[in-house]
């Protein structure tokens, strides 16, 4: 089956998300669509799902056009996609999420047919080497194995067409390899497969025709040959520079050191188990690992947001286990929270108050209780200056900024006060490769200062840009501290659990 | 980490749902009241006994009916504004003007309380306690009012002081429990409620509260000196309480605008997670954003005890506990929205009994009109089908 969308374009309001976009699938290609986040990727792929009418243009199924109401319309005609959140039901195992939606009943009382659903599970998984038991209850099954479930849930459909959007953000090196291969035997058995992503390795390493969208509009084709920089430029707009410029680190005295730390969490599971670990001034520790393993207690218990059950953590010569995150933060901790809409930003609130969040009852933004709102005004502007945050004012909420200027703001608070340690958990996610260097220039700096800076990520480039050493976890545990040249497939095995003897601490 | 997540999610949800509807933009609001207005018009017809007569013989002549609906549409807004406003019927300027400061003698509870509860809303609490609150701080103030006698002002000053304690006391209460247990405030504050009102129930029965040679659970009337002086003498009730219910005003704009009090209040109230990662101690807050909501009901207590009922009974409160919630509501939580919320919905309860005596309409009427301006202002979709508004741009969040 060919997909093509023809001169399709998507307004709302004053805003044109999708600009007279052409594309077309073959059959039994990957076609790669590459884009920062907000160039209109998702809005494309929800118009083409039935999610939005387009304002003009067309969508041609096999050279014929085709209009969908909805996604029932969609996936009727062949077309499937697999969202980046996960559409499953935790509690229900494999073949009734398989089934969901398409139930088929047997015998004289319409029960539902759960045996064809198995069956059908056991068909999909045998034939492309999934292994997945159709009676597993998806909340048991790690990330990887839940993707395979959409995957199955797609092709039990018939999808001709298989949209894959963001597949890889929550998936380990090695899941991600096997997606890769999964994709690949789609191909091969004649499945066109749209991949939307931001990642350009996954892009070269699979994709049999590449095409660039930037703010809403087609902006080139490239070959998978094409190298890393010249797709990141086609993606931005302007030369990127990939790899992050910085000196080796001139470690100074230890400024934080962990010593064997334990969190257990409020349904009594230990979540981070006998950390220990130091971190000196002037260099990067990275945290290595997948999502879930232990990375958030242990920010959080250095914060003061959670209490340890066990251990301490000393900062520069200070106990803070047990401060309040008040007196932490007052102790020159730079905090960067891995969710910044939850934890990093009032959403609601101006730009200028976001950037006084924890600093609002000092000087100069305020005295004996009361604010100064021109002192807080200026000192934004200068912010949103020197941070480059993207703004026509400082008045408006923080809300209605893109990923990459909210972060921004969280930064430009963050680092505006003496630091002694900056903790920035996945600072650099969902951005757009224009403010993912601006971000890692950022925290160059401040290494370069003489601050000592945790870096907690589940992208692996990140880590081997920025670290200076790798700490990896696993199930809440260090597994090892190793030097940034580690070579990808040990790390990866790592995260997997795997202990390594290169132990460099 | 789990529980924490699933935790979060529904508490920020009504959070979410709460800001909308209480800070709902001015054209909303104005529409809301507009529609309202229009609706109890219909109301107001089927109620007039007249219409209704001439209706039965629309089809004959269907004038008849036009005329029955515009006099009573006249009749009834008539009566509003006269009883509200403006009295041309009045003798002389004086009493011309009188149904205006009777507005503002039934705004000013209304006020104080309605900017205690605006706090809460923008603080992400839903404090349904106001009525417990001005029972208690009105029975504070009464035993300082009628148990202690000394001069003009101390004695005036120390009962309001009385309200405010009375007030922040029953706001406490709510506030420790959802701090320390997550005791739902809503839950907590209409219980306590119970609690104040069966309170000073018990308390009238006792000898120390009943007033000499009379049976009714009443109070012994308060000493002159510690009720709020009138502001133009004997002719118009208005009185001290209504200048204390503007300067309230301005402050609750300074505390929430500008002091770092404030900004902690709309933190919590906006993303506690965020303010908590910020340092904030949410709990603490949430303690002080109930003792503050509630020393303000105790304000709106002092207006009733120490302004226009004198003695204590259980209807001490009236239904200004709750008619506040309504106000918070249409002043969309800001101060000065509050205080136009609290004249407009003082001028409803003035104009009560003149729809009663010169339209012949029940009294009831002021209470739909109110309740539907509540209805609409929840409901914002519905105002926004009826006048034909595009929806607000969630599109954009969708795009993104």
């Amino acid at each position: 089956m060919k997909l093509e969308l023809r001169g399709i374009t998507k307004r709302f309001g004053d805003f044109t998300a999708n600009d007279k976009i052409d594309l077309v699938v073959e059959p039994g290609t990957v076609h790669a669509l590459l884009g920062e986040n907000g160039a209109g990727k998702s809005t494309l792929m929800n118009t083409l799902f039935g999610l939005y009418d387009p304002d003009e243009g067309e969508i041609l199924i096999d050279d014929n056009p085709v209009l969908f109401a909805g996604p029932g319309d969609a996936m009727a005609a062949g077309i499937a996609m697999v969202h980046q959140h996960f559409m499953l039901v935790h509690p229900f195992t494999v073949a009734e999420n398989v089934m969901l939606g398409h139930e088929e009943y047997k015998g004289p009382f319409k029960l539902l047919d759960l045996d064809s659903a198995r069956e059908r599970v056991r068909e999909i998984s045998a034939r492309f080497g999934f292994n997945v038991n159709p009676d597993a209850v998806i909340e048991d099954l790690p990330v990887g194995a839940q993707q395979r479930v959409e995957i199955i849930k797609a092709l039990s459909q018939r999808a001709e067409v298989l949209i894959l959007d963001e597949p890889t953000a929550v998936l380990t090196p090695q899941e991600t390899d096997e997606l890769l291969t999964i994709v690949k035997q789609l191909r091969d058995s004649g499945t066109a497969v749209v991949l939307i992503t931001h990642k350009l390795r996954e892009v070269k390493a699979i994709a049999d025709k590449i095409t660039v969208i930037r703010r809403g509009k087609v902006v080139g084709t490239a070959e998978p040959s094409a190298s890393r920089e010249e797709l990141a430029s086609l993606m931005v707009g302007r030369a990127v520079t990939m790899t992050v410029d910085k000196t080796p680190a001139t470690p100074g005295d230890t400024v934080l050191s962990v010593d064997a730390l334990s969190v257990v969490d409020d349904l009594g599971v230990t979540q981070l188990h006998n950390v220990s670990f130091e971190v000196k001034a002037g260099e990067i520790l990275a945290i290595a690992g997948v999502q879930g393993n232990g990375q958030t207690e242990l920010t959080e218990a250095l914060l003061g947001a959670v209490k340890p059950a066990a251990g301490s953590a000393t900062l520069d010569g200070k106990v803070i286990t047990g401060l309040t995150i008040d007196e932490v933060l007052e102790s020159g901790l730079g905090f960067v929270p891995e969710d910044r809409t939850e934890d990093g930003l009032v959403g609601t609130f101006t730009i200028a108050n976001n950037l006084i969040l924890d600093v609002y009852d000092r000087a100069p933004y305020s005295s004996k209780g009361v604010l100064k709102p021109k002192v807080v005004e200026e000192e934004a502007k200068k912010h949103v200056e020197q941070f480059d945050i993207r703004t026509p004012s400082v008045f408006l909420t923080a809300g209605s900024l893109s990923g990459g200027n909210q972060q921004k703001v969280v930064l430009a608070r963050e680092l505006s006060r003496p630091l002694k340690l900056l903790i920035a958990s996945n600072p650099t996610r969902g951005l757009d490769v224009g403010s993912i260097e601006f971000v890692h220039k950022r925290i160059i700096q401040e290494r370069d200062s003489g601050a000592a800076v945790i870096i907690v990520s589940a992208e692996l480039d990140e880590v081997v840009a920025l670290a200076d050493r790798i700490a990896v976890m696993y199930h809440g545990e260090i597994v090892g501290i190793v030097p940034p040249d580690t070579d990808r497939d040990t790390l990866g095995l790592m995260m997997a659990g795997a202990h390594t003897e290169e132990d460099a601490a | 980490m789990s529980e924490t997540t699933t935790e979060a999610a529904p508490k920020r949800d009504s959070r979410n749902l709460l800001r909308e509807i209480a800070e709902s933009s001015t054209l909303l609001i104005i529409l809301a009241i507009v529609a309202s207005l229009l609706i109890s018009g219909v109301l107001i017809l089927i109620a007039d006994p007249e219409f209704r007569e001439a209706l039965k013989y629309f089809f004959d002549r269907p004038a008849d009916a036009f005329q029955e609906a515009i006099s009573a549409l006249s009749a009834a807004y008539g009566a509003i504004w006269q009883g509200a406003v403006y009295n041309t019927d009045g003798d002389d300027f004086a009493e011309k003007i009188k149904p205006f400061m009777q507005t503002l003698t039934m705004a000013t509870p209304l006020l104080f309380a309605g900017l205690g509860i605006g706090i809460g809303f923008r603080a992400g609490l839903f404090n349904i306690g106001a009525q417990g609150q001005i029972i208690i701080g009105a029975t504070l103030g009464a035993m300082v009012g009628f148990m202690w006698h000394m001069p003009f002002p101390w004695h005036m000053i120390l009962a309001v002081i009385g309200c405010m304690l009375g007030g922040a006391l029953w706001g406490f209460i709510p506030g420790i429990l959802k701090a320390k247990t997550g005791a739902h405030e809503v839950i907590t504050t209409i219980m306590l409620n119970y609690i104040a009102l069966n309170l000073v129930s018990w308390l009238l029965s006792l000898e120390a509260f009943q007033r000499e040679g009379s049976d009714n659970p009443q109070s012994p009337v308060m000493d002159e000196t510690a009720m709020y002086p009138t502001l133009f003498g004997g002719q118009f009730q208005l009185h001290l309480g209504f200048i204390l219910a503007l300067l309230a005003a301005v402050f609750a704009w300074w505390l929430m605008e500008r002091s770092t009090l404030g900004f902690q209040f709309r933190a919590v109230g906006a993303n506690p997670s965020a303010a908590r990662t910020a340092g904030m101690k949410v709990s603490t807050i949430t303690i002080l954003v109930m003792v503050v909501a509630g020393a303000f009901s105790g304000l709106a207590g002092s207006a009733q005890i120490l302004g226009t009922q004198p003695s204590l009974t259980i209807g001490i409160a009236g239904s200004i506990g709750f008619d506040a919630i309504t106000v918070a509501l249409l002043g969309a939580s800001r101060p000065l929205g509050t205080v136009l919320a609290a004249i407009l919905f003082g001028g409803l309860k003035a104009a009560g009994p003149a729809l009663q005596v010169q339209a012949g309409l029940p009294v009831d009427i002021v209470l739909v009109i109110q309740s539907l301006i509540v209805l609409f202002i929840a409901a914002p979709p519905l105002v926004r089908f009826i006048f034909r508004l595009p929806s607000p741009r969630i599109v954009k969040e969708v795009a993104a």
